[in-house]
Order: structure tokens, then C-alpha cells, then sequence
């Protein structure tokens, strides 16, 4: 998967936790899910486990820490996937 | 100083109907709420018949009640009852839900018995199968007792005190007299209050193995709630849950507000589980003090009251009940008033009971009737000791009713009695500053 695809899904997994739709379809990697997508910072930990189910990856508490911009949770997708194969 | 306090906003999630219009013509009708439950039979209760509301969770969402992100992960049907309930009593009132700013005037005092079994049940699962991890951030808020009031107080952005009581079958009732003693104490101006229960197969099953269950009628589901009936052979479980604004009288009739009804008083208190009272029976002292405490924090007797609402579940306390209402008011036989109780229609809702018999109560004052108490067709024959079969009325009757006086008693012992009146604003006996 490239960077591109990732994000492409990344944006269904975040959907259910933003109001602002907006926003969510022009996302890039810069885009904060706190301050830009204003997502519930208790959200993030759904948004973990949803990627974890979606990816069939195991997301531990240090790569979690990184997952608060678009960029940085494709870091981690991409990298526990690639872990994978 | 003391305020007047008035009811100027209500909501109803009941078995026999959603909503104040439906809830209206149902209690008017004698439209029972009763069904089958095929799951209850499959489960090997001996009662296979509930009071369920017609409910779909869903609307919370699709009826624009909560956000869709709200509604994403909420599983918690008495959390749903609840929050529509409240937020149809917002609504009701003529407030708006949304707000930049915290409304420090307004609270919520809002019960409820369990949080949500079956919400527990998955978090059980998940950890017993070492899956906590996979709970993810919004099971607590669904399973902690306070579900109900954080939902609500979230939405509406509520910043005086936000309560969640419990004490039973008597919860409802409680948490109107807190909410109302909150305004009338001039701590708030506007307060919230209500209850809700979800009575799922756990909380079900708890209760049928007590063999309090209605459990001959279940081929017969509208024919189960029987109170003071010679057949009453226990209770049936109802769910739902119901909301009243109550406001304290200036700032209601500031805004322009419309008026159901005053809240003259009521009272709270146990039987202390003595004489006669035990964790699951009432002791008769403390339910004639409860009454007599309530009529004289209204200042009205008991020859002022015109219906009462009563607990009347359907088991043997009935019987018991009546002699406290005659104690209690001074009054029997033909001089005892109408009384009636929304059981017979919806089961008895537990915690909910007291909120949603509570909105039957003003809407019989507002207009004008007394709804029937159905399945009455062979009364218990102990009653005539006591008072005229005439006070418990079998079909509606178009009555003015000016004075109501609601009661519900709970396990442990514990006791809470409103007295509802009929709203007058030129009586200034009521003014008590």
C-alpha cells in the first residue's frame, strides 16, 4: 500500500468521529485529528483499535503516542503492516 | 426564601407509547403496553410477558437528538430512553438544545437502578476472553451509573448541580422532589429531572427467580398487570423512562413559559427496614409519614386531594397500600378519593416508575380526566374493608382534578410522595416568602 492508499482509507476509519466532513475530505498528512478534525482526544484510542481490526495489526502504547496528525498515523500503518509481509 | 416551582416541559418513553401525545392517548384509551416476550420463554422465566417501549435507537440519531459522532458507539438502551425522554422535555418546554455556553442556572437530577447490564455483559465478555484492550473509549461512560445525566447534561450543556440518584422503585418520584427542592431553595433556576430503566433478560431473570412475577396470565399479555386485582399474582416489568422541566414560577413566567402544573411539595424517607419494613417490604409507619409529610409541605390535607396516583404494582403490598392511603389522608370507604394506577397499562417501570406515572399524574390535572385502571374486572374483595369500589374507576372519567398526590415505594424501604396541583396563579396562599 502506498502512502496515498493508506490515507485514502484512513479517512473511513476517521469518519465516524468527526463532524466536520469537510475538513475529513481534504485531510493531508499535516492535518492535526485534535485541533483540525476536532476529534475527542478520548476518540483516538477507538480510532487505534478500529485501524487494528481494519489492518489486522497490533498497535502498542508507543506507536499510539505518534497518531496524532494524518501523517503520523499512515507512519505507523504502514509500518506495522509492512511488519506483516 | 422560598420558590414556587412549576412544570413547564415534559417527555415520555413509555411501554404504551413515545412521546407526551401518544402517552396521552394511550393512558385516556386504557391501551395496555404489554407483550409477549418470546426470548422470556426461551430463557425459562416463569413471566414471559414485559412492558417494552416501541423504541429504536436509531432516531437518537436519524431525529437529529444527538450527533452522529455521539451515536457512533452507543450502545446503552437506557442511555437512549433516557436521553430522548429529557431531550423531548427540552423541547417541550420551548428550549433550544444548543449553547456556546454552559447553562449555570440549569441542573439535572435524573435516576436510574442499573446502568445497563447488558452493556456490563460485553464488558465481561471482553475481559474474561483477555480482550480488554478491544473495549475502547466509550463503554465506561455507558456503564457507570451516571450514564444517564452526563448524556444529557453534555448535550444540553446543563451547569448547576448534575445528580444521578437511585432508590428503586422510588427513584422517579425522588428525583422530581430533589429537583424541586433544589429550585424552591433558590440553588437553581431551571432543573431537569426524571428517570429511566431498562429492565433487560439480567435484570429480568433477578426479579423472576424472586417469584414476584405476574406468571398466569402470560398467554394473555395485556390481561398481566392486574394491581389490586383478586388474580394479581405479581408484578410485570416495564421499561422507558420520562422528564419534566421544572422551573422555578418568576423565571418561568419571564420567559413567557407555558404552564402543566405546580409541584407543591412532597416528601423522601425510609421505613428504616423495622416494624413491618424489611429490604423488600414497606413498613406501613414510615409510608403514612412519608404522605403526611408531603401533604404538609404543601400545606394541603387530605380531604384537598382529588386522585391518587398510587404504587399499586400488583403483588400483595396492594392491599397494605390502601390502609396506608386511608391512615394517611384520614379518609375511607366513599369519602376516599379516585385513585388509579398507570401500572395496570405499562408494568411497573422500577426506577422509571415514578417519572413516567408522574407525567400520567399532570396530564390527568391538565386535562381534566381520570384514566382507568384496566384488568380490574375482579376486585380483590379485602378492598371493601376499606374504601368504595366506586374510587377506582374502570373506565375514564372527565373530571376536573386539581390535586394529585403521587407516591412510589422502593426496595429498602424507601419512600417518596409528590403533591401535583393544578397551576393557579392568582393564589398567593402558595406565595411562602
Amino acid at each position: 500500500m502506498t502512502r496515498q492508499e493508506i490515507l485514502i482509507e484512513l479517512k473511513k476509519v476517521l469518519s465516524p468521529y468527526t463532524l466536520d466532513k469537510e475538513t475529513l475530505a481534504n485531510i493531508d498528512e499535516s492535518t492535526d485529528l485534535i485541533k483540525d478534525l476536532k476529534i475527542n482526544s478520548a476518540n483516538l484510542v477507538d480510532i487505534i483499535i478500529d485501524a487494528e481490526t481494519k489492518y489486522n495489526i497490533e498497535i502498542d502504547y508507543d506507536a499510539a503516542d505518534k497518531m496524532i496528525n494524518v501523517g503520523g498515523c499512515i507512519d505507523v500503518i504502514e509500518e506495522k503492516t509492512n511488519q506483516q509481509t | 426564601m422560598s420558590r414556587r416551582v412549576v412544570v413547564t416541559g415534559m417527555g415520555v418513553v413509555a411501554p404504551n407509547g413515545i412521546g407526551i401525545s401518544a402517552f396521552l392517548n394511550a393512558i385516556q384509551n386504557g391501551i395496555s403496553g404489554i407483550k409477549f416476550m418470546p426470548l422470556y420463554e426461551e430463557l425459562k422465566f416463569s413471566c414471559h410477558v414485559a412492558g417494552k417501549p416501541d423504541f429504536v435507537l436509531e432516531d437518537l440519531k436519524n431525529k437529529n437528538y444527538i450527533s452522529e459522532v455521539t451515536f457512533h458507539g452507543l450502545k446503552g438502551t437506557n442511555i437512549g430512553y433516557g436521553l430522548m425522554a429529557a431531550l423531548d422535555a427540552w423541547a417541550d418546554a420551548g428550549l433550544a438544545y444548543d449553547t456556546d455556553v454552559p447553562r449555570w442556572e440549569t441542573g439535572c437530577i435524573f435516576g436510574n437502578s442499573v446502568s445497563d447490564t447488558e452493556a456490563m455483559k460485553n464488558v465481561i465478555t471482553r475481559v474474561d476472553n483477555k480482550e480488554a484492550k478491544k473495549l475502547g473509549s466509550r463503554v465506561v461512560e455507558q456503564a457507570m451509573n451516571s450514564g444517564v445525566t452526563s448524556y444529557v447534561s453534555g448535550r444540553l450543556g446543563l451547569g448547576n448541580k448534575v445528580i444521578t440518584n437511585s432508590a428503586a422503585c422510588a427513584t422517579g418520584t425522588q428525583a422530581i422532589l430533589m429537583g424541586y427542592e433544589t429550585i424552591k431553595d433558590g440553588y437553581a433556576k431551571r432543573m431537569l429531572v426524571g428517570s429511566s430503566e431498562y429492565v433487560d433478560t439480567y435484570v429480568f431473570g433477578s426479579f423472576d427467580s424472586m417469584r414476584v412475577l405476574s406468571r398466569k396470565f402470560n398467554d394473555q399479555p395485556e390481561k398481566a398487570s392486574r394491581p389490586m386485582s383478586i388474580t394479581a399474582g405479581g408484578f410485570v416489568p416495564g421499561s422507558g423512562a420520562a422528564a419534566l422541566i421544572l422551573e422555578d414560577l418568576e423565571f418561568a413566567l419571564a420567559r413567557g413559559a407555558k404552564i402543566y402544573a405546580e409541584v407543591l411539595g412532597g416528601s423522601t424517607n425510609s421505613g428504616g427496614q423495622r416494624t413491618g419494613g424489611s429490604m423488600t417490604a414497606a413498613n406501613p409507619v414510615g409510608v403514612v409519614r412519608c404522605i403526611e409529610e408531603a401533604m404538609a409541605n404543601s400545606r394541603i390535607s387530605g380531604q384537598d386531594v382529588d386522585l391518587i396516583s398510587g404504587h399499586l404494582t400488583a403483588t400483595n403490598a396492594d392491599m397494605q397500600e390502601i390502609q396506608n392511603w386511608c391512615k394517611a389522608l384520614n379518609r375511607s370507604g366513599d369519602d376516599f378519593p379516585l385513585m388509579n394506577s398507570p401500572k395496570s397499562m405499562i408494568g411497573h417501570c422500577l426506577s422509571a416508575a415514578g417519572s413516567i406515572e408522574s407525567v400520567a399524574s399532570i396530564l390527568q390535572i391538565v386535562h381534566g380526566f381520570v384514566h382507568p385502571n384496566i384488568n380490574f374486572d375482579d376486585p380483590n374483595p379485602e378492598i371493601s374493608n376499606y374504601i368504595s369500589l366506586n374510587c377506582l374507576p374502570v373506565s375514564v372519567v372527565n373530571k376536573e382534578i386539581n390535586i394529585v398526590a403521587k407516591a412510589n415505594f422502593g426496595f429498602g424501604d424507601v419512600n417518596s410522595c409528590l403533591i401535583f396541583s393544578k397551576f393557579n396563579p392568582n393564589d398567593t396562599t402558595r406565595n411562602f416568602n
